[in-house]
This record gives structure tokens, C-alpha cells and sequence, in this order.
């Protein structure tokens, strides 16, 4: 029996397994966020929108709802100011949602995304969103937070009401690096 | 003996009696024998079933097959029998036709499945949306457009849980306000939760979603037949996952529009009714009521919590400090914790009465009284 | 070399024997048996009626969870490493495993991790609550404390699962006696090498899980919370993406046993023996691309469902195979059926069973119906208990004799067989009908119209578990006072190079490679 080719394999295989611990932790949450976005899973929409073509498709209309929820003990009122919107494909549409700390402490939230259906996410355009940037409102404060998006011309004829839905989260005492959605995506910027 | 009797008949009848439920007593035993699925009530569930009874026969008579050559070989091959063992372990034939027919059968089945699933994933051109949100206990319904929202929870009383009163008909499947919609039409359904993953099924329906916190889901259902439907939360969602059912209220087109109008009206006049001074008594009796409903199933009935994980309400608790930071915590919950906001759960009647009852229960006797006037002046600005 | 065993308990704890550590495990996995087996009579005994009598809710969540981890990772992850550290060596004519030393500390840490898991149970705020599949954020937002603690059970689970895993590759591919190519080795052992590398590729990925989980957790990651642009449901995939593997390495070295005790009571050698071989590899492969049809209600895509389903359907054909190899290894045999080969009868017959309900949850639409219903708790259960404890079971009985030298009971063994048969068919077959009536798993308490199927389900299960003690008390009755066996091969039919040795074993064997023609 020579000691050589068993270490051999049992080098082999304990990087084997190192590498797929890595693969967990550091491949698959990014490749999970490239594939969301890819394919809309989870109705993530993307960050700020570049207009690149103008031209607004006047021949049909989308209907566009929002719906507003608090996740766990966050206290604040949050809804939208409107319910929904019926939009012209590539017109952009400014809409606002209303929020109000009523606690005696400062807060921050962060607002998350999801839309519906997946098939459409990657056809809406925000150009300005209150969910990019974390919303810090002082004790007894409201606010009216603006959202601004273009639904883009090509999307499929099927699709006919969206569903936009922000849930805020209560982020007060948490950095900014740790909880920015667009920083999270940045290593695969030039993949897409 | 005459009982065991009948739970043997009642055994080998349980396939046929599912069947042929129709009279309400042979209904009510066929649903405690039930063995298979319901056929539910719309387009998707009846779906569902079809493909559900095609590849449960399919299973069956492969089933048969297999197993008969297996237990002819166990008898007819025994050695006691003076069977000598053949010695072939090979044929190549008999690999590949039995690798190709299993490759054929599953095609078969996955023709039905795939325009099934499409069918069922299809929510366009609904008639109408409901936002169902997903709580630790209980469900809140809120009809998009309509201004129309409350929660959904479980009313079985805990006396009955703990089996110190009987248990009623609906045992675990009744709730404080069921979700009503109207039959025949397209409602859609957007899922999400506040906290953790909760599942939202009814079997009638064939409707099973998951409800995640910071994303929404959809799922929809055509209700041909008006009727009361129950379902629960699917997804183990802590300790009250089973406590938290679904009941759907399916009326004709013109009785929910009446519903509709009535619920918009009962709004406005819960809002007048925050105005209106309770005596402590009241107030105590509605306490009891309304934190039995929402505050039991953590603080316990007792008010002593779960030591560990809930905190419990007495000496030492917020229950009995100062009346302002009381306030905070029901209304405004506590971050971090399991602790929700009720302020925009409760009405605000519920919330005094809650607040009179915790700081005058179980021997916290503060002696202060909170009224609705108050918990709207808190919300208002402080 | 020519030196017997140490004495005393200094044997157990330094030993580097292979047949040693395979006791050890074989033990310690029993152990953990019916410790999970207790917290299964808990939950049966809560369910046994409708209302709450013995235990609260919260507990009930804590004994559901901690059945499900107790017998995934203690009872029948370890049994199969225990018969694996025994037969390995002597089904390929190797002295020992090929790291002795590593194979030590692979099994020592284990009983570390198990107390460490039960003390949760003692502990303020009670042990994991959230299902052995701890799906975020309930596993960590909403999590007892005691989750730190799971998470550290579960690395060195998981460190002591590849650690043993990288033993048996090591030594399978290194350590063959001359002339022994892949294709000739024993259908056990090439499920185990099979096993093996599947082990080495997921159990990474879930100590990756759990590593994500305590960030998110103690340092304020966001992995899996939608608040910092991470998302429950990435836990569920990265969960999966271990979890379906994990059935496969939990019921592929079970189809290496039933692969043995076939043939030997038959006395036929085994159908299609290339074929099981590549049927045992495609399954391994399929288990890496199918994982999301454990997730087929998160709201996936359309075409993500769809790819899921057939994927998944697909995997039906090498099981089907391997199902028809060992019906034709049957036929035309000349069979007796000592308690074995009556164990691996019913793992044939159950396991069928659990497979098509396992294909019927494959399809996507049904599957909105059966998800998280008892119906998947009966599934699982067929494939699990009839799969892989069956074959454990008969494993023990197939190769006890030849360990010991001393032949069990026969009447006993059938004894055992028959309660176990008839109490697991009461405890689980009516859980199909709770599932499809609209019975949720994991629930505490239940409506009314499901008590009396609940009932009977109760009483099985209490069979069942009265069965394990009456297998516990013939295995220590056989050790003891067991009729002696000396012939090399215990049974007739019995082929391999492990049938060529002493009986008892010798402590030490195949010093000198044999000859395989």
C-alpha cells in the first residue's frame, strides 16, 4: 500500500469540497440575483433607467396598480397616493407613495420591489424611485416619496395590468453598504 | 363492538362513500373517511383532479404489473417448491424496451400536466384583485381599489383547543371574518406576508401559494358554485401555523355587492365609534375579547407569556409602566422582535379596550383606563 | 499487524479498525433512532386526537423539526456510513479504509454535534422550531437564539459527513485488491462511491447555508432578507440545490444493500449489474437539476416550472430500471425468504409505492394540491422508513452473523418483520388520505373530519416503534446468546469477497490482497 495516491485524493477532494462551500456562499447568491434578473423571478425590478428612445406607443394602455405593505413591527403609514394608473407603452408616468413616521424616534426604511407579473419586469423602467436610495424620516414627519417609470414599448401584447408592490422594511442602525440593493449587484454590472 | 363494526365498514366503504356524498349524513361520514382529493369547485381544481385520477390509475395498473410478476416469481420460483435458479443476468432487449415504454408513459402524462399548469398560472384579464397578507397568526384581505380591509383570524375559542369545552363543527377552520367574493368571476389574488413565508390553500379551489415577505405572488380562482369554503395556512410559519385557517365566503354577484356596501358603511361607522366615551367595564369586557383574539396566542391568556421567547405582561412589563410607551408598543410594535404594529391591525375601540384590559388584568389593577379618543390622538401626532 | 483489539473503552475511543468504527456508527445511528423515534411517539401521541393535550404548539414545532434533523443526519446518514466502514474493506479485499486516523475523529465528532443539538432542548427558548428544512426568515429573523447552536451542529455534521466520505473514495479507488476493476466491484460499493461524491459536492452547500444564515443572523449580512437585497427564497434554492441530493445519498446506498440480499436469496446472480450501475450514476446526476420542485408554489416563472417537472419526471426511468432489475433477478431464481430477504421485499414494494407518489408530486399542477400536505409526509415517509430503514434493517440481518458469528433468531427476525410491515402500513398509508382531504403538514392540531385517519395513523405508529425495541432486543440477543455460525458464507446464495473470510470476522483481514479472477 503506497501513502501517495490516497493523499493525492484526499488533497483532491477536500478542495473539491472547499470549492463548493465557496461556490454556496460567494456563486450562487450572485448568480441567484443575475438569473432574478434575467428571467424576472421575484418580480425584482432593476435600478435607475437610462431613457435611450423615445416615442410613446399611443395605440394601447396598460393599467398599472400599486400596493404598499409594512413588513414586520415597521411602524409607519405607507400607502400610495394612487391606487392605479392606466399608461400609454414609453410615456413616463410620475406617481408618488405617502409616508408618515408616526413613532417619537427618527427611522429609516428601505422600500423592496417586486413585481407582477415576472414576464413584465423586465419592460418596467423606473428613472427615479424612492426604492433606490434608503428613506431616512424624522420622528412624527410624513413625506411624499416620488416614483417615476416608463413601461416599455415592447412589452408583450398579453400583458395588461401590472402589479407593483413595495414592502418596507424598517433599516434604522443598519449601514448603508450592507442593505443598498444596487451596491449588492455590482460585481455583475458587466455581465449584463 | 357495533362501533367497531362500523369504522371496519366504514374502512372498506370509504373510497365508495367519498363518491356518492350526497345525502348530508353520508356526506358528513364520507368527509371524515375522505381518501382522495376533492373535485373542488373551479375550472383549475376540477383540472387538478382529472390529472390527479389519470396518473393515480396509470401507478395503479403499473403497479399491478409489476407486482404480479413479483409475487408469481415469489410463488412459483420458491425453493421449497424445488425451483432451480436460472443463471441468465443480462438482456439487453428487455434494459432498452424497459427504459423506453416508462419514457413513453411519463410523455403521456406530461401533456394534461403541462396545459394544466399553464391554465392554472394564467392571471390575466381578472375581474377583480385582492391583496391577501400573511400574518403570525392570521390573514388580512384588502380589496384593491375598494378601501375595503380587515384581518381574518382563527375564532375558535382556546377553551376548546385545550379541551375544557367541546368542540364545535368547524373546529380550527372558523375565523372571525371570512374573505368574500363574488362566484363567477376572475378574482386575483396578490400574496405576500409581513413576517415569515406563509402558504395560502384552499382545496376546493385548487389554489396554493406562497406568501414571502418583500415579494408578491399571484394565483387566481372562478368559483362556479356560491358556498363556504375552508382552507389553511400551508407552510410552517411558528407556532401558530396551525391556527390560522381560511374561510371563503362565495355569494352571488348581487348579494357581494350588497356585502360590499355594507362593509364600506361599517367602516365609517367604526370611525364614529372612536369617538364615543367606554365606561371601564365595557372597555375591560372588550379587552378580554379582542386579547384573547390577537394578543393570546404569544402573552397567553394569562398574560404570562412564553418565558424565553414572549415576553409575559405583568410586574415589571410595559403593561404596568408608563400609559405613552404602552401605547407605543401596541400600536407602533417593537422592532426586531415578533412584537407587530396593531395600529394598523386593530380598531382603535379594540386597541383602548386592549390597553384598559392588560394594565387592570391578572392583578396589574394601574387603574388606568384608555379610550379610543385616546389611541386616535396618539396616531394623530402624540 | 497480527494484534487483536485494545481493551476497555480506550479500544472505542482511539480505534482505527474499520470493523470497529463501523460498530461504533452502527450504534450510535441506533441510538439516535430511537431518540428520533421518541420524538416521533411525542408528535404521534399529540395528534392521536384533535385538540391540544400533551404538548403546546411551540414544543410540537420543536419535536417536528427535531425528528426530522435526529433521523436524517444521526439515524440513517450514519447507519449506512457503519455498514459502509464494514463492508467496504471486505467487499474489495482492502486491509482497512485508507485513512484510519481521519475515519476516527469523522465519527467522534458526531455524538458532539447530537448533544449539542438535544441540549437545545433544555435551553430558554427551546431547541429549532423551524422544520428540519429551517427555511428563512423563520430560521433566522424569528429564530430562538438556540439557532446558533444548530448551525454549529450542523458544520460538524456536515465536516464529519465529508470526512467520511472522502475515506470511502480513498480507499475505494485506491485500495482495490488486484483485479478488481470498477466494473466488477459490488453494487454496494459502487452506490457508496456514488453516495460519496454526492456528499462531497452538497454538504458544502449546506454548511454554506447555514454559514449564510449565521451572518445574517449575528453580522448583519443580507443574504436571505429581502430588507438588504437579499431573498427568502434564494435560501430555499441554495437549501435544495443540497436537499434533493441529500435523498439520494440517504436511498442510493440502500439500493446497494437490496442489490445484495436480492441475489443471495434468490441464488441468481443480480440482473442488469452494468445497468444498475449507470442507472445509480444518472440518478446522481439528475439529483443536481431538479431541485426546484420542492419550491414549485414560491411563484417560479412558468418555463422554470415547467423544465422542473419534466427534469424531475425523468428520473422515474433509471428508478423504474433498477426496480425491474431486481423483479428479474427474482424470476427464475430459486428463493427462500429468511427476514432479510423479507425486508427487501417490502423496501421493493413500499419504495414502488412512495416513488409514484413522488412522480405524482412531480407534476406541477397536482403538486399546488399535495405541497406541504400530509401526502408529501406519506411520500417521504414510504421512502425513507420502508427505503432506507427497510434496507438497513435487513442489512443488519444479512450481515450480522457474519460479524459476530452468531446467527439470530429466525422466528424473531419474521416477528419483527411482520409488526414492523403491518405498524408502518397503519401508521403512514392513511396519511395519504389526510393529505389529499386537506390536511397540512407540521400542524400541532387539526380539524375535525381528519381525527379518525389521525387515529389509526397513531396506533401505527405506536407498532412501529414498539417494533424497533423488539429489533433492538434481537440484535443484543443474537450478540450474546446467539446460535454460533462458522461456515464462511452464512447464506447459500451469498457471493463476494466478504463471504470468503472467517466467520466471525477476524479483527483484522485481507493482509494480504486476494486474487479477484
Amino acid at each position: 500500500m503506497s501513502a501517495s495516491p490516497v493523499r493525492t485524493t484526499l488533497v483532491k477532494l477536500l478542495f473539491g469540497a472547499a470549492g463548493m462551500f465557496l461556490f454556496a456562499v460567494f456563486v450562487m447568491p450572485p448568480l441567484y440575483d443575475l438569473f432574478c434578473e434575467v428571467t424576472g423571478i421575484g418580480g425584482k425590478t432593476a435600478g435607475p433607467y437610462q431613457v435611450t428612445e423615445a416615442g410613446v406607443d399611443t395605440t394601447r394602455t396598460v393599467k398599472v396598480q400599486f400596493i404598499a405593505t409594512n413588513n414586520g413591527a415597521m411602524p409607519w403609514d405607507f400607502s400610495p397616493k394612487v391606487h392605479e394608473v392606466v399608461v400609454h407603452p414609453g410615456a413616463p408616468t410620475e406617481v408618488a407613495f405617502y409616508a408618515k413616521n408616526r413613532t417619537s424616534r427618527d427611522m429609516v426604511a428601505q422600500a423592496i420591489p417586486s413585481l407582477t407579473p415576472f414576464n413584465a419586469t423586465e419592460y418596467f423602467h423606473k428613472t427615479e424611485c424612492f426604492c433606490f436610495n434608503q428613506q431616512p424620516l424624522e420622528a412624527g414627519k410624513e413625506t411624499d416619496m416620488p416614483l417615476v417609470f416608463i413601461v416599455d414599448k415592447d412589452l408583450p401584447r398579453s400583458v395588461k395590468t401590472i402589479t407593483l408592490s413595495y414592502t418596507l422594511f424598517d433599516v434604522t442602525g443598519r449601514t448603508t453598504d450592507a442593505t443598498d440593493s444596487s451596491n449588492y449587484k455590482e460585481p455583475f454590472a458587466l455581465l449584463n | 363492538m357495533s362501533r367497531r363494526a362500523n369504522m371496519l365498514f366504514a374502512l372498506v366503504l370509504a373510497p365508495v362513500l367519498a363518491l356518492i356524498s350526497s345525502g348530508s349524513a353520508l356526506a358528513e361520514e364520507a368527509q371524515r373517511w375522505a381518501v382522495n382529493l376533492p373535485k373542488g369547485v373551479t375550472p383549475v381544481s376540477n383540472a387538478i383532479y382529472e390529472i390527479h385520477m389519470i396518473i393515480f390509475w396509470i401507478c395503479v395498473v403499473i403497479c399491478i404489473g409489476v407486482f404480479g410478476v413479483m409475487f408469481y416469481s415469489m410463488y412459483a420460483h420458491r425453493k421449497s417448491r424445488g425451483a432451480v435458479a436460472a443463471n441468465f443476468h443480462e438482456n439487453t432487449t428487455a434494459e432498452v424496451v424497459w427504459t423506453v415504454i416508462p419514457a413513453l408513459i411519463l410523455v403521456v402524462m406530461a401533456i394534461p400536466a403541462t396545459s394544466t399548469i399553464i391554465q392554472a398560472y394564467d392571471t390575466s384579464e381578472a375581474e377583480m384583485d385582492i391583496k391577501i397578507t400573511g400574518y403570525q397568526w392570521k390573514w388580512q384581505y384588502e380589496y384593491l381599489g375598494e378601501d375595503v380591509a380587515f384581518m381574518s383570524e382563527l375564532s375558535t375559542p382556546e377553551s376548546e383547543i385545550y379541551n375544557t369545552a367541546p368542540k364545535s363543527q368547524y373546529y380550527l377552520q372558523e375565523v372571525t371574518e371570512p374573505l368574500v367574493i363574488p362566484a363567477k368571476t376572475k378574482v386575483r389574488f396578490l400574496l405576500t406576508a409581513k413576517d415569515v413565508i406563509h402558504s395560502w390553500w384552499i382545496p376546493d379551489f385548487g389554489v396554493k401559494k406562497d406568501a414571502i415577505p418583500g415579494y408578491v405572488t399571484e394565483s387566481w380562482t372562478f368559483v362556479e358554485e356560491p358556498g363556504v369554503y375552508r382552507g389553511e395556512c400551508a407552510e410552517l410559519c411558528g407556532k401558530g401555523h396551525a391556527f390560522m385557517p381560511i374561510v371563503v365566503n362565495v355569494l352571488e354577484k348581487e348579494e357581494y355587492n350588497a356585502w360590499l356596501g355594507e362593509k364600506k358603511a361599517e367602516v365609517a361607522a367604526i370611525r364614529e365609534l372612536a369617538k364615543k366615551t367606554f365606561t371601564k367595564e365595557e372597555l375591560m369586557a372588550k379587552g378580554k375579547e379582542a386579547y384573547d383574539r390577537s394578543c393570546a396566542s404569544c402573552h397567553m391568556g394569562n398574560g404570562e407569556g412564553i418565558p424565553g421567547v414572549f415576553p409575559g405582561l405583568k410586574e415589571g412589563s410595559a403593561a404596568v409602566g408608563p400609559v405613552a410607551n404602552h401605547l407605543d408598543v401596541v400600536v407602533n410594535g417593537v422592532a426586531g422582535t415578533a412584537m407587530q404594529a396593531f395600529g394598523g391591525q386593530l380598531s382603535e375601540v379594540d386597541l383602548a379596550a386592549i390597553i384598559t384590559y392588560e394594565r387592570n388584568a391578572w392583578g396589574n389593577d394601574t387603574g388606568d383606563v384608555v379610550q379610543p379618543i385616546d389611541i386616535l390622538k396618539f396616531k394623530q401626532g402624540q | 499487524m497480527a494484534h487483536g483489539p485494545a481493551k476497555g473503552i480506550g479500544r472505542w475511543l482511539f480505534t482505527t479498525n474499520h470493523k470497529d468504527i463501523g460498530t461504533l456508527y452502527l450504534w450510535f445511528s441506533f441510538a439516535m433512532f430511537l431518540l428520533g423515534g421518541f420524538f416521533a411517539m411525542v408528535i404521534r401521541a399529540e395528534l392521536f386526537e384533535p385538540g391540544m393535550q400533551i404538548i403546546k404548539p411551540e414544543f410540537f414545532n420543536q419535536m417536528t423539526t427535531m425528528h426530522g434533523l435526529v433521523m436524517v443526519f444521526g439515524a440513517i446518514m450514519p447507519a449506512f456510513v457503519g455498514l459502509a466502514n464494514w463492508m467496504i474493506p471486505m467487499m474489495i479485499g482492502a486491509p482497512d479504509m485508507a485513512l484510519p486516523r481521519m475515519n476516527n475523529l469523522s465519527f467522534w465528532i458526531l455524538p458532539f454535534a447530537f448533544a449539542l443539538l438535544a441540549s437545545t432542548l433544555f435551553m430558554e427558548g427551546g431547541a429549532p422550531n423551524f422544520g428540519w428544512t429551517f427555511y428563512a426568515p423563520l430560521s433566522t429573523t424569528y429564530a430562538p437564539d438556540t439557532v446558533n447552536y444548530f448551525i454549529f451542529g450542523v458544520h460538524i455534521m456536515g465536516a464529519s459527513s465529508i470526512m467520511g466520505s472522502i475515506n470511502i473514495i480513498a480507499t475505494v479507488l485506491n485500495m482495490r485488491a488486484p483485479g478488481m476493476t470498477l466494473m466488477k466491484m459490488p453494487m454496494f460499493v459502487w452506490t457508496w462511491l456514488i453516495t460519496a461524491f454526492l456528499l462531497i459536492a452538497v454538504m458544502p452547500v449546506l454548511a454554506g447555508a447555514v454559514t449564510m444564515m449565521l451572518m445574517d443572523i449575528n453580522f448583519g449580512t443580507s443574504f436571505f432578507s429581502a430588507a438588504g437585497g437579499g431573498d427568502p427564497v434564494l435560501f430555499q434554492h441554495v437549501f435544495w440545490f443540497f436537499g434533493h441530493p441529500e435523498v439520494y445519498i440517504i436511498i442510493l446506498p440502500a439500493f446497494g444493500v437490496i442489490s445484495h440480499i436480492v441475489p443471495t436469496f434468490s441464488r441468481k446472480p443480480l440482473f442488469g449489474y452494468s445497468s444498475m450501475v449507470y442507472a445509480t450514476a444518472s440518478i446522481a446526476f439528475l439529483s443536481f437539476i431538479v431541485w426546484a420542485h420542492h419550491m414549485f408554489l414560491v411563484g417560479m416563472p412558468i418555463g422554470g416550472e415547467l423544465y422542473f417537472m419534466y427534469a424531475t419526471m425523468l428520473i422515474a426511468v433509471p428508478t423504474a430500471a433498477k426496480i425491474f432489475n431486481w423483479i428479474s433477478t427474482m424470476f427464475r431464481g430459486s428463493m427462500t425468504f429468511e427476514t432479510p430477504m423479507l425486508f427487501a421485499i417490502a423496501f421493493i414494494i413500499l419504495f414502488t409505492i412512495g416513488g409514484f407518489t413522488g412522480l405524482m408530486m412531480a407534476i406541477a399542477p397536482s403538486d399546488i394540491q399535495y405541497h406541504d400536505s400530509y401526502f408529501i409526509v406519506a411520500h417521504f415517509h414510504y421512502v425513507m422508513v420502508a427505503g432506507a430503514v427497510f434496507s438497513g434493517t435487513a442489512a443488519v440481518y444479512y450481515w450480522l452473523p457474519k460479524w459476530c458469528g452468531k446467527m439470530y433468531d429466525e422466528t424473531m427476525g419474521k416477528v419483527q418483520f411482520w409488526v414492523s410491515f403491518v405498524g408502518f402500513n397503519i401508521a403512514f398509508f392513511p396519511q395519504h388520505f389526510l393529505g389529499l382531504a386537506g390536511m397540512p403538514r407540521r400542524y400541532a392540531d387539526y380539524a375535525l373530519q381528519f381525527s379518525d385517519w389521525n387515529m389509526i395513523s397513531s396506533v401505527g405508529a405506536f407498532i412501529y416503534g414498539a417494533a424497533q425495541l423488539l429489533f433492538m432486543f434481537n440484535v443484543i440477543r443474537t450478540i450474546r446468546s446467539g446460535t454460533p455460525v462458522s461456515e464462511p458464507k452464512t447464506w447459500e446464495g451469498a457471493e463476494g469477497l466478504e463471504w470468503t473470510l472467517a466467520t466471525p470476522v477476524p479483527y483484522h483481514t485481507f493482509a494480504t490482497p486476494p486474487e479477484v479472477k
